[in-house]
């Protein structure tokens, strides 16, 4: 367990005042002019040699997504955009981030912006976090008021940082849904390139990040991109917040290194799996849309990005979600495929029809009311969905229902065989009986 | 994808105009925008539409779409497109149960039943006008599950006991208070973190003048 000086929300659970006097306290707002006078290179430099990776789910290296800015400014101003869109299945962090260090994030946000010489965010935040924008909200109105941020404010840098939100939308959390629907329309994901360095928000440069990939970018400059690649395993450095969901004793958000073991987490912050580890049967470790891995998978899994796709599943958001083995798992993956299927935004024919179909399907196989064949069918189908799409909840509708069947087959093939035992089910059986 | 359609028209009022509350909220809104972008501000006015009458209605989308210079139908677009704009007149206290496999596994299926029981299918709103409920999609609240939305704030770590509570209060016309109904600490371990316990990180000293690590050697 990392020591609590080495945590960057030290407000997690919101038993401090969040507003702008106790996030000072903490440190918020510390030497943030000089970070901004040591130019902005040093800032992209140093966000790249902590080996920051985003924490919305893609792992994408932050550093480098940021020097795909345009070098200069031209005709066409640039624009941050924070995604705290945060609706994946299991996932919880960039809540508590907003609601308890919301100066964290408004901080980042200055900085971000000044290494993407960007006088303008936005942090479009989903509609059902209504207490979350009042804090953010309150808490950017003090920063104004502070000169913090504004036009000519203390740093030197005008800027200008608004809130924005959806109305229930998961497939804004999709960077260019989340454009389009900023621009104030559907949040249909736009095809790619030219990305959004290029052409995003109103046709201008944009770079859109997570709440945690901004929100730890002060803390790192402060404490020295050495301290922040100091944790976890190379590639996969720096500290996380893991949000454990599902049939743990203790559920939770917590901050620890990253890299830690899977059953150290759940033991260690979360009172242990339900009815002790042997009682474990699966576990989703990045958000619904990673593939689930066994007990035995999650016995020696690493918590970090190549750990887990080494697992075929994958960190995501580390939103973790513990299924003990009272679990009915094709239920569960059955309730993912209809969250799968409500959020698909209908603009590519294999995720609008897929996704309707694969639920479809998981709810007969849920009571055993299918053929064995269609376990087949259905892989084929997830994998015929898989890499399809514009964007990647095609690839998120597919995998959770890969994860089912890889690892958990003859689980559907005993539902099925319980479901047909003392039923005549052979054509001409039924006549025979008669 | 939903198929959601606006209400019937016996059921449109005859007109929609913003109260003088939300007139100040919408220019609020729309000063967060460029100029010539102002659609951008669609999302935010029709939720300040649904909170002023409590559900959208025709005639506001056709106030929104002037006011921002929209062509009605990219606001009927969106408002059917979104799926916390209610398109027809919710209860009173419309109750919104997560049900999404995290809530799931803790329990939101006992959640829904009591909601059966109490009020009826999703989207009927009961005969007194109070109660009406829909199941949602993951909430964001994964580690507080289940949880309820009543007035768009989280009512966390609720069982069906907890719960019938909550709504017999709200029928009684008390107020209720959000947060968890174990008394938990907000998303910490319930009995309290082990974590962030060190004062030394709250008495100040963290706000002292410091000197960046790895600053360029000025030439």
């Amino acid at each position: 367990m990392i020591d609590d000086k080495d945590r960057i929300f030290l407000n997690l659970y919101g038993r401090n005042d969040w507003r702008l006097e106790g996030a000072k306290k903490r440190g918020a707002w510390n030497a943030t002019k000089d970070m901004i006078d040591a130019g902005r290179d040093w800032i992209i430099q140093q966000v790249k040699d902590s080996g920051l990776r985003g924490r919305g789910g893609a792992g994408f290296p932050t550093g480098l997504k940021w020097s795909f800015m345009p070098k200069e400014v031209k005709d066409r101003p640039h624009y941050l955009v924070v995604n705290a869109d945060e609706s994946e299945p299991g996932t919880c962090k960039d809540r508590d981030m907003m609601r308890h260090d919301p100066h964290l994030l408004i901080e980042g946000c200055l900085i971000a912006s000044y290494a993407m010489q960007a006088h303008t965010a936005y942090i479009y935040i989903r509609g059902e976090y209504v207490l979350e924008r009042e804090h953010l909200e309150t808490a950017i109105k003090e920063a104004y008021e502070a000169k913090l941020i504004g036009k000519n404010n203390v740093h030197g840098w005008d800027f200008d940082l608004y809130v924005h939100h959806g109305a229930g939308a998961y497939i804004c959390g999709e960077e260019t849904a989340l454009l389009e629907s900023l621009e104030g329309k559907k949040g249909q994901p736009r095809l790619k390139p030219p990305f959004p360095a290029n052409t995003g928000l109103y046709g201008c440069p944009t770079t859109v990040n997570n709440v945690e990939s901004i929100a730890v970018v002060p803390t790192i400059l402060r404490r020295g991109a050495q301290w922040f690649a100091g944790f976890g395993r190379p590639n996969n450095t720096g500290t996380k917040v893991f949000c454990v969901s599902g049939h743990v004793n203790n559920p939770c958000n917590i901050e620890d290194a990253m890299s830690i073991p899977l059953k150290y987490l759940l033991e260690t912050h979360c009172g242990g799996v339900r009815g002790g580890w042997s009682n474990l049967k699966a576990v989703i470790p990045g958000g619904s849309s990673v593939r689930m891995i066994t007990q035995e998978m999650a016995e020696d899994a690493l918590m970090d990005f190549d750990s887990l796709s080494a697992l075929q599943s994958g960190l995501g958001t580390a939103g973790v979600i513990v299924m003990d083995k009272s679990t009915d798992l094709i239920k569960a993956i059955a309730r993912l495929a209809y969250f799968y299927k409500h959020e698909s935004c209908g603009q590519c024919t294999p995720c609008r029809e897929g996704t309707g179909w694969m639920w479809r399907v998981l709810e007969r196989m849920a009571v055993g009311q299918a053929e064995h064949r269609e376990i087949d069918l259905l892989l084929d189908v997830a994998s015929q969905v898989e890499g399809h799409t514009i964007c990647a909840l095609g690839d998120a509708a597919a995998w959770p229902v890969q994860g089912l069947i890889w690892r958990f087959r003859g689980e559907i093939e005993e539902r099925i065989d319980r479901y047909r035992l003392g039923k005549p089910h052979v054509m001409g059986a039924a006549i025979a009986a008669e | 994808m939903a198929t959601r359609r606006l209400a019937p028209p016996e059921v449109q009022p005859k007109s929609f105009d913003w109260s003088a509350d939300s007139a100040e909220k919408v220019a609020f809104w729309m000063g967060k925008y460029p100029e010539a972008r102002k659609q951008s501000a669609v999302i935010p006015l029709l939720w300040l539409a649904q909170k002023q009458e409590g559900w959208v209605s025709e005639p506001a989308l056709r106030k929104i779409a002037l006011d921002l210079r929209m062509a009605y139908i990219r606001v009927y677009e969106v408002a059917t497109f979104y799926t916390m704009f209610h398109l027809s007149p919710v209860g009173k206290h419309h109750l919104q149960v997560c049900g999404t496999t995290p809530c799931m596994l803790r329990g939101s299926g006992d959640l829904i039943e009591v909601c059966k029981s109490r009020i009826g299918p999703h989207h009927h709103v009961t005969a007194d006008g109070l109660f009406s409920w829909e199941e949602m999609e993951c909430m964001g609240a994964c580690a507080n599950a289940p949880i309820v939305a009543i007035h768009d704030y989280y009512h966390e770590d609720l069982t069906a006991q907890s719960f019938t509570a909550l709504i017999d209060d709200l029928a009684a016309g008390k107020d209720v208070t959000p947060g968890s109904a174990t008394g938990r600490i907000t998303s910490a371990p319930d009995g309290g973190p082990n974590v962030l316990n060190d004062e030394t990180l709250f008495d100040g000293r963290l706000a002292k003048k410091i000197k960046l690590p790895n600053l360029p050697h000025k030439a």
